[in-house]
């Protein structure tokens, strides 16, 4: 195969801002050939030694553990140093669109104040909490289950690529996101922890915690490490319910309701999981529900649930709620 | 080519407070000459809350939703982004995960019950794509879209996590035979995941090409793969305001005249709640959703009724009037 053939023209278009001095971004376009072999991190490189020597990026282990290069690109997060660029190419054209984690937070051009980040990493205690013998006189060992239980959580590489891809945290301040959830069930579930449930009391919490996480997965799409930190959200829920965190209030009770109306119908009655969850804050969604009934989408008079649909074999469905639930919610 | 069958787990939502999705997807398949066999015997699939409660749970309630496609020997059809993605997580986690497939059908088998992994699980947008074919779909219209801005919104359950979505949305590669005559192997999710690209998360286009194949004009806007806030919007009702808020003003701000999306609870939360996230979001905000299988059945000619504009909230009063 000759070089032409191993070689892509494209134009990246770089994402330019320094806070200091500027009051908009701006962005400047770089035409270059990017070889088969090539990083994002090499383009990065290849701007700031070929094209401006004030372009400014992060970057530093170079092996895809240190978390510092972490960038958008075409609004994909990537970790500059293990993104291949030709895959990029592949995926988006010969347009390439460089930009910072979070614009908002942009401090000069890749660069960004991941200050949020860390102080709510900290905030969880990302450290084993226990009493440890300073002269064990033997070791303290592990079983290979109970480390494959956390194993994956402890890859996180604190880049930030989900917690500034959480569409949550974009709107709500006080949520922890995706990076200090994983963080908090990698410690939560480690046998020598003796803090997990105060992790699980802090993640519990209405605003800040997992109830407030949108499911977009946006967060497992960005990891570069599979971390897969939704996944670790829905294990903290479990463990709040198994282990007498969870307190009722209107998200426990949404998500405890459904096996209510399942147990009933098959079905999940819309209506009853919003008045079962919000008790009587239910008067809220009074003008939603008028349009709902004028739409012919409720029915607020079917006492007897006669529009209700209901599974065949309801008998099996209820038998297997008996037998197979271990969650309570009191 | 033969006649297409499905198994169609409808999930809560078309049989309550979207019965519009439920009468067009039937319409849709009617006018196409699909069978869709409704699993009666399926219950909720949890909607992704129930899994927060209690997982095995969930999974056992869906292996069994599972259960009975493969009873009749189908592949099934969705009809709602959150029902493809339990669905589908069922389906891997008792693909990979011996001891939970055993522990599943040991609660199964008292019901004569296995869950065997032998039906594949899809939403009908990329059924209608892949199996039906843009092309002959095109020859099925009689009432273009041409004169509409369509603003195409994906919803994340359908799209995220793409490594699901490759292994179970897009349809199986064919596998290549390598220099050596064995197979190359496409095992792998990594592999799936950079060779696959039937839909890129971050730049999606299968609705695009569904509008564009309906003759009507696509919108294209940034919020388009993102996500509604569906599901917190009964414990944080201004975070679920501002993503679809942000996401409507969005579609209009990019002239668009109608939206579509083929999951029924962002069609709730976007077309329901229009009033609140614009006071919340200090704009006006009208723009009719519809369910993509309305979409279809407007261009294909489908019975008003069928097609059941009258249910959505945001009156489509343009679309009312030319029919």
């Amino acid at each position: 195969m000759s070089m032409s053939t191993q070689t892509k023209n494209i134009t990246i278009k770089a994402f330019r801002f320094n806070a200091e001095t500027d009051y908009l971004p701006t962005y400047k376009t770089y035409e270059m050939a990017v070889g088969k072999d090539e990083l994002i991190l090499d383009l990065l490189n290849r701007i700031k030694w070929e094209h401006d020597g004030s372009f400014s990026y992060r970057r530093s282990c170079r092996h895809g553990i240190c978390g510092a290069c972490g960038i958008k690109v075409n609004g994909k997060p990537v970790l500059s140093c293990k993104q291949n660029a030709q895959d990029m190419i592949d995926l988006f054209g010969d347009e390439l669109v460089f930009e910072p984690q979070s614009q908002k937070r942009a401090v000069k051009d890749m660069i960004i104040d991941k200050g949020d980040f860390w102080e709510k990493h900290a905030a969880i205690k990302p450290y084993v909490e226990a009493d440890v013998d300073p002269h064990p006189t033997t070791e303290t060992l592990m079983s290979k289950t109970k480390v494959e239980q956390f194993l994956d959580a402890d890859y996180c590489i604190q880049c930030g690529g989900c917690h500034y891809a959480c569409p949550t945290l974009e709107v709500n301040d006080k949520f922890f996101g995706p990076a200090a959830f994983a963080a908090a069930y990698r410690f939560a579930i480690d046998p020598r922890d003796d803090a997990a449930k105060e992790r699980l009391e802090m993640t519990a919490e209405l605003g800040q915690g997992v109830w407030d996480c949108v499911k977009c997965n946006e967060c497992v799409e960005a990891c570069p490490k599979e971390v897969n930190p939704f996944e670790k959200i829905t294990k903290l829920h479990n463990m709040q319910f198994e282990q007498g965190v969870a307190e009722r209030n209107v998200a426990t009770k949404h998500a405890e309701g459904f096996t209510r109306s399942i147990k009933k119908f098959g079905y999940l009655d819309e209506q009853d999981i919003v008045l079962y969850s919000e008790g009587l804050g239910v008067v809220k969604h009074l003008s939603e529900a008028l349009k709902m009934v004028k739409a012919g989408k409720v029915h607020p008079f079917d006492v007897m649930k006669k529009k209700m649909p209901r599974s065949e074999k309801l008998d099996e469905i209820q038998t297997i709620i008996e037998k197979v639930q271990t969650s309570k919610l009191d | 080519m033969p006649k297409l069958k499905y198994a169609l787990y409808t999930g809560c939502t078309a049989k309550e407070s979207t019965p519009e999705l439920l009468s067009s997807t039937l319409a849709v398949a009617k006018k196409l000459d699909i069978e869709l066999v409704d699993l009666v015997e399926a219950s909720c699939c949890g909607a992704s809350h129930l899994q927060d409660f209690d997982e095995v749970l969930s999974l056992t309630l869906n292996a069994r939703n599972i259960c009975y496609a493969e009873q009749r020997g189908l592949d099934v059809i969705t009809i709602c982004n959150t029902c493809q993605l339990n669905l589908v997580t069922t389906k891997e986690r008792l693909d990979h995960d011996p001891e939970m497939r055993a522990k599943v059908n040991e609660a199964l088998a008292e019901f004569g019950l296995e869950y065997k992994g032998t039906s594949q699980v899809r939403h009908f947008l990329y059924a209608l794509i892949d199996d039906y074919g843009l092309d002959r779909l095109r020859e099925q219209v009689t009432q273009p879209l041409k004169s509409h801005n369509i603003a195409p919104f994906y919803g994340c359950h359908n799209i995220r996590p793409s490594h699901l979505h490759h292994k179970h949305n897009a349809p199986q590669p064919e596998l290549e035979v390598s220099e050596g005559g064995g197979e190359v192997s496409y095992e792998s999710e990594e592999f799936l995941g950079k060779y696959n690209h039937h839909e890129n998360p971050y730049a999606p286009t299968s609705l695009d090409e569904l509008i564009k194949a309906l003759e009507g004009n696509t919108v294209d806007y940034e919020s388009k793969n993102k996500c509604c806030g569906f599901h917190v919007d009964l414990q944080a009702p201004e975070t679920s305001n501002a993503l679809s808020g942000t996401a409507l003003l969005d579609a209009i701000d990019n002239n668009a005249d109608l939206m579509v999306t083929p999951c029924p609870l962002c069609q709730l939360n976007m077309d329901l709640k229009q009033d609140s996230a614009g006071k919340q979001l200090g704009r006006d905000i009208e723009l009719p959703v519809l369910h993509m299988p309305q979409m279809v059945a407007l261009a294909l000619g489908c019975k008003p009724e069928e097609i059941g504009l009258n249910h959505n909230v945001t009156k489509a009063t343009h679309l009312m009037y030319e029919m």
